[in-house]
């Protein structure tokens, strides 16, 4: 297979919606460079590009520059992976997010130099995803600077804890010392493992070390049926299992070219919704815990227990994993549930607000909260960041809101957005989500179209890509697929989730800059990055 | 102060039972543990409140929501004398998630080997039961057990925190009978 100079594969999905009339200054040049790609109709629409050398390095420049010139500019890398394809020659991929949509280049490179250009210059946090990409299939991005291992830990199974060895970037001078955590946790927490380097209290740098809990999603994916691979989508992250396992499912149902029944993708947004309570209902506890105030923990795991509970009488499943299917959702909504859930959002509302004004007069709780662990618009957006850390630095992106696909646009989703970029505007959007979600909830249930949940989803015959992204509770979810069907047998090709931590990890390390080492719990638990959908 | 007062007043004290009756469906395991029974098996076996240590090594973090709740109002882990600890050095059991990464294996032998006596250990849910949808192969090592000797697994993708509390209350009567 050659690399074309413009070959585009336009890709399918939902009902179109968007307007294709704003396209953004890089979907312009990008147009130019590739006349043949024409975005198609989909809950976003994708252009799917295999690129030269020279095309991907243009793109990352048009993007990056446009983002770096226009504040208001939307044009991001959302992630960056390498694979194989169907004839086992690697390629490298990258998933740009646009005004009016998704960009997917793929990058087919060399089977003996298995090199592809840097973009860890135009793009912050491309860093440790080229890390990764060449510790999982040695392709090596030319002239980056950090070369340092980061998923694959040691390559001798048998090899010592390897944190000991790992080459951390120092700090030196006068009283200037190092705390080491991790990666086992005091708390009921993921492993990771931090180096502060501290002088007195004040930290002066945080590098994380992660990768502990890598299991080798993006290999295990091609060892499974497309149709059951959905159940370890809903595993990436166990927190954000309906955002991972609708985007994966997203993305099948686009490269196989069918269009999900509208009471299908309410139900999967009604599910969305309650794991954007669940998660913030949690958090919004931990914070007060990690701020001295354990009431607040007592009453909002009380309220996360009971919405769980909720959830499981209405899908036997607490968290709902695996309710969400190809072809649309596992079970329907029986009509008389309707009333039970529309009480069930209005009395956790009033309950939510009740404990807000709590939080909000506590003098305590406030003065840990304001001012801590602080990024600023200009530093979140030279970092890259996204979802619900960004919009609490003024960052004001969400999928549902931007690229309203169904059942979005009807809803009229309300973007929930904060300047401050501390831990309290972290915690103000939780409040406000929290609302926002129950209020959608309720409406979802209210209005759900007719029709059938679920359309079984037969696979078209010969190789499809697909893509999917969703706006799970932290942030962009996104998902990359390629199938091939032969008769009567399908395999993944190659299969990426990406999860938003990717894009926030790092944006931690430059929160906690200039704090205290025992404000650290709670901006770390203010960013609730998620361990294992980095690690995969 | 006085909004916080009024607020525990007003919910009072979540009764175990009866917020379980609240939403009907949920399921019951059969070894549901009441606090009493719960509270006599740890004093038979060890004589005092039982100290627990969670390694996740490898977990898609399911289970550490699941465990977490253990800690909330309903379940009120903590009146029952139980408590998580900070250090291995502290516990009598360790509780592990996740299938063992090859990342994770020697932290978690690391800290299995910290623990004093009876050093009890429980896997939990499907992944630390047998990889689950892991595997056992590439970078994930797979079950608990091929790392360290497991005494109680519970299984479940994540396990109901009722179901968890139950292997525990398996491991701790091991030490009893034994």
């Amino acid at each position: 297979m050659e690399p074309s100079t413009g070959d585009s594969r336009p890709m399918q999905g939902g009902a179109p919606t968007h307007d294709r009339t704003s396209a953004s200054p890089p979907a312009l040049l990008i147009r130019q460079a590739f006349p043949s790609a024409r975005p198609m109709g989909g809950e976003l629409a994708t252009y799917h590009l295999t690129a030269t050398q020279a095309q991907w390095s243009m793109a990352a420049a048009a993007i990056s520059s446009d983002a770096g010139n226009r504040p208001e500019s939307p044009s991001r890398l959302i992630a960056l992976w390498g694979a194989s394809d169907a004839d086992g020659r690697p390629l490298a991929s990258a998933v740009y997010g646009l005004a009016d949509g998704l960009l997917w280049v793929d990058l087919p490179l060399d089977p003996q130099s298995r090199q592809y250009p840097d973009l860890s210059r135009a793009f912050f946090f491309a860093g440790r995803m080229q890390r990764a990409i060449f510790d999982l299939g040695g392709l090596r991005a030319i002239g980056a600077d950090d070369v340092r291992p980061w998923l694959v830990h040691a390559r001798d199974a048998d090899a010592r804890s390897p944190a000991t060895d790992y080459p951390f970037v120092r700090v030196s001078g006068a009283g200037v010392h190092e705390i080491a955590v991790g990666p086992v946790h005091a708390g009921i927490i993921e492993p990771g493992h931090f180096r502060f380097s501290v002088s007195g209290e004040k930290v002066l740098r945080l590098e994380a070390r992660l990768g502990y809990k890598h299991k080798g999603i993006d290999a295990r994916y091609t060892q499974l049926d497309p149709i059951l691979a959905g159940r370890l989508a809903g595993r990436v992250s166990g927190d954000s299992t309906v955002a991972h396992a609708w985007a994966y499912c997203m993305a099948l149902e686009s490269a196989a070219g069918i269009e999900l029944p509208p009471r299908a993708a309410w139900l999967r947004a009604l599910m969305l919704e309650r794991e954007r309570v669940a998660n913030h209902l949690g958090d919004l506890g931990a914070l007060a815990n990690d701020a001295g105030l354990a009431f607040g923990l007592a009453h909002f795991s009380r309220l996360r227990e009971l919405w769980l509970r909720e959830s499981d009488a209405l899908y036997a499943h607490r968290l709902m994993m695996d309710q969400v299917i190809p072809g649309g959702v596992l079970v329907d909504l029986d009509a008389s549930m309707v009333p039970r859930i529309g009480q069930a959002c209005r009395s956790m509302a009033e309950e939510v607000q009740r404990l807000r004004a709590i939080y909000d007069e506590h003098p305590g709780l406030q003065d840990r909260f304001r001012g801590t662990g602080t990024i600023s618009t200009a530093l979140a957006r030279q970092l890259g960041m996204t979802g619900l850390a960004g919009r609490a630095s003024g960052l004001g992106r969400d999928l549902r809101h931007d690229h309203p696909g169904q059942p979005w646009s009807a809803l009229s989703v309300h973007l929930c957005l904060s300047s401050q970029g501390d831990v309290a505007a972290r915690v103000a959007i939780r409040f406000d989500e929290l609302l926002e979600s129950l209020r959608l909830i309720e409406a979802i249930a209210s209005r759900l179209p007719p029709g059938t949940h679920h359309r079984a989803l037969r696979l078209p015959q010969g190789h499809h890509c697909g893509a999917g992204a969703v706006e799970g509770w932290r942030g962009e979810v996104l998902v990359g697929l390629e199938i091939e069907v032969k008769g009567d047998r399908s395999r993944i090709v190659r299969c990426h989730s990406h999860d938003p931590s990717w894009q926030n990890w790092p944006a931690l390390e430059h929160a906690i800059i200039g704090n205290i080492v025992p404000d650290f719990p709670l901006i770390n638990k203010s960013f609730n990055l998620s361990y294992a959908g980095h690690d995969l | 102060m006085w909004q916080i007062l009024r607020q525990a007043v007003r919910i009072g004290i979540c009764p175990k039972s009866s917020a379980r009756e609240e939403s009907e469906p949920v399921l019951m395991s059969p070894a549901e543990v009441s606090d009493r029974q719960l509270q006599a098996d740890l004093r038979a076996a060890l004589g005092r409140a039982l100290s627990i240590r969670v390694v996740d090594a490898g977990s898609c973090n399911g289970c550490e929501l699941e465990i977490n709740a253990l800690s909330n109002p309903f379940y009120n882990m903590e009146g029952e004398g139980i408590h998580f600890v900070a250090s291995p050095r502290h516990a009598d059991l360790l509780l592990v998630t996740g299938p063992v990464t090859h990342n994770m294996a020697q932290a978690l032998v690391d800290t299995w080997q910290a623990m004093p006596a009876p050093a009890l250990v429980v896997a939990v849910g499907d992944c630390g039961c047998t990889g689950g949808i892991f595997g056992e192969e590439g970078a994930s090592r797979g079950r608990v057990s091929a790392v360290i000797p497991v005494d109680a697994h519970v299984s479940g993708c994540p396990p109901r925190p009722s179901a968890i509390l139950a292997a525990i209350r398996s491991a701790v009567q091991g030490v009893a009978g034994a």
